[in-house]
C-alpha cells in the first residue's frame, strides 16, 4: 500500500503582513476578554465611531459588526438571526444588528465570543439603524449608551456647522465616559492615538493605492481580511506598524511581477458593497476562475482616516462612505475606478444594508456613464446566508464578462 | 455546417439549429428546464423530427439556468448575450431585448454594431416574470396561454397594486370575491407585469429597435401593455421564445467558423 505523504504545513511567517494584521486581528478579542478578566471597562462600538475616544481613555474595544461578520463567515449567521427573529425582530433588520442581538441575549457564539460590554459607543454615521440596534443593546444588557450624532449630509462638503456640532458632541461623549467611569482625559496620549490612527491608515490607503498598477500586486479579496484591523485597532501603535509592512511586500511584489492574484488577470473590476461574507468563497472563486481581479472597493478605503488637525478629524468622520450625498460618494467611486483603470463593476444588492443597496441603483448607472464601464448587480446579504442565488451571481458575473470580453475586441479592432 | 444551441430555463428548454450561421433549420421546446429531462426531451424531439444527429452538429453552446449542469455542449455561455445574439439575428437592426422568462426579467441594451453593451436584471423576485403569471393563472383556473387573448376583451384592466407576487395574490382572490369580471382581472395581471418590468427597461435606457423575448413575449397583452408603459414599438417575433437558444447556434457557429478560419 503506497504510503500517505502528508504535506508539510507551511512555515509560518512571522514577519509576514498577512501574520501580523491576522494577529492583532485576533488580538483585539483576546485583549478584551484580558480587560473584562482585570475589571477594565470593555465598550461594544460601532464601526465608525471615532476610535480615538476610547483608545486615549484606556477602554478596551468590542466591534459588534466585525463579530457579526467573523460569525456570518464561519456559517453561523443564518442560526444567529434565526434567534433574534424568534425575538420578534424582523427579517428586514440588518443581518449584523440581528446577529449582534442574538448575541447579547445568548451570551455565547462559538464561532466568534467577544467580551461583554460596560457601555455601548454608537455613531450613526454609517446608518440610523445603528441607533435602534444599540438602544437595544443597551437596554438588554442593562448598560449604558453614549450616541455621537453624525448626520447624513445632504451637501457636497462638510459644512462648519456640522464640524462644530459633532466636536461638541465629541468632547461631550469624552466627558460622559469619565464621569461613568471615573476616567481622565489625556491629551499626550490622545496625541500619541492620532498618531497611530494616522499611520496606520496612511500606510493603508497606500497599500490599497497599488491597484493602480497592471497587474495589481494583490488579490482585492486580501482587502476584505486585512481591513478588520482598520476597522478594530487602526488606534493601536502595532497597526500602523503591520500596514507599512503590507504597503511593503505589494510595492515588492510589483517590482518582481508577483502578486496575490495567483491567475492571470483578465479583467480589473471595483466591487461595491459589502463583502458576502456567508459565500466569500463561492463570490470570490466565481472571480477568479474567469480571471477576474475584485482591485478595488470603497468599503475598504472607508476604513482609512487621515487628518491633520482635530478638525480635520471630525470632518474624516463626517466624510464615511454612507454620510455624504450622492455626488460626493459618486465621485470618490469614480476616481477609484479610473486611477486602478477598472473595466466593470460589480454591485453587491445587499438586503441587509438598505442605505448603501439603496442610492446604488442610481449612482452605479452614473458611474457606469462617467467611466464607460458596464455595471451589473447581484442579490445578496452581508451575513444572512437566505438571500442568495449562486446561479443568479454565475450568471449576472458571466454577464459582465462577455461585455467586458466584447469591448476589448471592439477596442483591439479600432 | 450545423450548429446547435440549447437553452435551458427555469421551467423549458428549447433548442434550435442554425444551418451555416445565418439559417434556421428547426427549432424544438419541451417543458421542463434545469434539474427536468426537458433538455433530453427537447433534444430527442429535435433529432426525431429532423432526422438530424448530435454527430452532425459541427459544435453546440448551451445557455440559460442550467448551463454549466448540462453534460452535452462543447461550451456555455449566458443568456445574456445569447438573447441578444439570437435577437439581432431575427431584427438586424435591434438595439434593446426585454426578456421575460420564467424567473427572471432582463434588459440588454446592444450597441449599433451589435456588441451587448450593457444589462440589467430582476431583483430576486418574481413579480415581472413568468412565474407570477403561472400563479395567477393558477388562481384563476386558466391556462397560462390563454391570459393574452382574454386580456385583450378588457378595455378596463383591474389595477393590481401590489408588487409582491404573494399579496397580488391576495389582492386578485379579493378583487374576484368582488365580482371584478374575469377579463378585466386578466388585463390588470398582464398591466402589472408590464408595468414593473417597463420601470427596469427605463433604468436600462430604450433605444429602437426593441424587441421582447422569452416565454412571455407571446402574450398580446403583455406587449401591448409594455408599448405603452414605455410609449414605444415592440417588435415581436413568433420566435420569441428561442432568441435563447438561437443566440446560442449563432454563438457556436462564430466559434466553428474561427476554428475554421483558423483565429480560434
Ligand atoms: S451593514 Fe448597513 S445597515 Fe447594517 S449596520 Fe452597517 S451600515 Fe447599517
Amino acid at each position: 500500500m503506497a504510503e500517505e505523504v502528508k504535506k508539510a504545513p507551511k512555515p509560518v511567517d512571522v514577519n509576514s503582513a498577512k501574520y501580523k494584521l491576522g494577529k492583532i486581528a485576533a488580538d483585539a478579542y483576546t485583549d478584551a476578554f484580558q480587560a473584562k478578566k482585570e475589571g477594565k471597562i470593555v465598550a461594544w462600538v460601532s464601526s465608525n465611531f471615532p476610535v480615538e475616544i476610547p483608545e486615549t481613555l484606556g477602554i478596551a474595544t468590542v466591534y459588534p459588526e466585525n463579530q457579526a461578520a467573523g460569525i456570518a463567515a464561519r456559517g453561523a449567521g443564518e442560526r444567529m438571526c434565526n434567534v433574534a427573529e424568534a425575538d420578534g425582530y424582523s427579517n428586514d433588520i440588518c443581518a449584523y444588528a440581528r446577529i449582534s442581538l442574538a448575541y447579547a441575549k445568548l451570551k455565547e457564539c462559538p464561532e466568534q465570543e467577544v467580551a461583554m460590554p460596560d457601555v455601548v459607543l454608537c455613531c450613526n454615521n454609517i446608518c440610523n439603524c445603528m441607533i435602534k440596534w444599540y438602544e437595544n443593546l443597551a437596554q438588554d444588557l442593562g448598560v449604558p449608551m453614549l450616541m455621537l450624532d453624525i448626520p447624513f449630509n445632504p451637501d457636497y462638503d462638510v459644512p462648519q456647522s456640522i464640524i462644530d456640532y459633532v466636536s461638541a458632541q465629541f468632547w461631550d461623549v469624552v466627558a460622559k465616559l469619565e464621569e461613568l467611569f471615573g476616567l481622565k482625559w489625556d491629551d499626550d496620549k490622545f496625541q500619541e492615538v492620532t498618531g497611530f490612527s494616522c499611520r496606520a491608515s496612511r500606510a493603508w490607503l497606500a497599500a490599497t493605492a497599488c491597484a493602480k498598477y497592471t497587474p495589481s500586486p494583490f488579490n482585492g479579496f486580501d482587502l476584505l481580511n486585512h481591513m478588520a484591523v482598520m476597522v478594530t485597532a487602526r488606534g493601536k501603535e502595532t497597526a500602523g506598524e503591520a500596514m507599512e509592512t503590507l504597503y511593503k511586500e505589494y510595492m515588492d511584489n510589483h517590482a518582481n511581477g508577483t502578486s496575490t492574484f495567483r491567475t492571470e488577470e483578465k479583467y480589473r473590476i471595483m466591487f461595491e458593497g459589502i463583502a458576502c461574507w456567508p459565500y466569500l468563497r463561492v463570490t470570490s472563486t466565481g472571480l477568479k476562475s474567469r480571471g477576474i481581479n475584485m482591485v478595488t472597493t470603497i468599503y475598504a478605503d472607508a476604513f482609512g482616516f487621515d487628518y491633520n488637525s482635530f478638525e480635520g478629524m471630525i470632518r474624516a468622520y463626517c466624510s464615511v462612505p454612507n454620510a455624504i450625498n450622492l455626488e460626493k460618494s459618486r465621485d470618490k467611486r469614480i476616481k477609484l475606478c479610473k486611477d486602478n483603470n477598472v473595466e466593470g463593476l460589480l454591485v453587491h444588492t445587499n438586503r441587509s444594508c438598505k442605505l448603501w443597496s439603496g442610492f446604488m441603483y442610481e449612482m452605479s448607472r452614473q458611474i457606469g456613464e462617467a467611466c464607460d464601464i458596464p455595471v451589473t448587480s447581484f442579490d445578496g446579504d452581508q451575513a444572512d446566508p437566505r438571500n442568495f442565488s449562486e446561479a443568479q451571481y454565475d450568471t449576472r458575473v458571466q454577464g459582465l464578462v462577455e461585455i467586458m470580453d466584447a469591448n476589448k475586441a471592439a477596442k483591439g479592432a479600432m | 455546417m450545423y450548429t446547435l444551441g440549447i437553452d435551458i430555463g427555469s421551467t423549458t428548454s428549447k433548442c434550435a439549429i442554425l444551418k451555416d450561421g445565418t439559417e434556421l433549420v428547426a427549432t424544438s421546446l419541451q417543458r421542463g428546464g434545469l434539474g427536468t429531462g426537458g433538455p433530453e426531451e427537447a433534444l430527442s424531439r429535435l433529432w426525431r423530427e429532423r432526422g438530424l444527429s448530435r454527430e452532425d452538429m459541427e459544435r453546440v453552446i448551451a445557455t440559460g439556468y442550467g448551463r454549466n449542469k448540462f453534460r452535452g455542449a462543447d461550451g456555455e455561455v449566458s443568456e445574456l448575450t445569447c438573447h441578444a445574439l439570437g435577437g439581432r439575428f431575427i431584427f438586424p437592426d435591434l438595439r434593446t431585448v426585454i426578456d421575460i422568462g420564467g424567473q427572471d426579467a432582463k434588459i440588454i441594451s446592444l450597441t449599433a454594431d451589435g456588441r451587448m453593451s450593457n444589462f440589467i436584471m430582476n431583483d430576486k423576485c418574481a413579480a415581472g416574470t413568468g412565474r407570477f403569471l403561472e400563479v395567477m393563472a393558477n388562481i384563476l383556473c386558466l391556462d397560462i396561454n390563454d391570459l393574452g387573448p382574454i386580456a385583450a376583451k378588457s378595455d378596463k384592466p383591474a389595477p393590481i397594486s401590489s408588487t409582491c407576487t404573494v399579496f397580488a395574490e391576495s389582492e386578485v382572490i379579493s378583487q374576484m370575491a368582488n365580482g371584478v369580471e374575469q377579463a378585466d382581472l386578466v388585463a390588470g395581471i398582464c398591466q402589472s407585469v408590464a408595468t414593473r418590468v417597463a420601470a427596469l427597461a427605463r433604468r436600462a435606457g430604450i433605444t429602437q429597435r426593441v424587441c421582447m423575448s422569452g416565454g412571455v413575449a407571446r402574450n398580446e397583452a403583455v406587449r401591448r401593455y409594455m408599448a405603452e408603459a414605455l410609449n414605444t414599438e415592440i417588435s415581436f417575433d413568433p420566435r420569441a421564445q428561442y432568441f435563447g437558444a438561437i443566440g446560442a447556434a449563432l454563438y457556436a457557429w462564430r466559434q466553428a467558423d474561427q476554428v475554421y478560419s483558423g483565429n480560434f
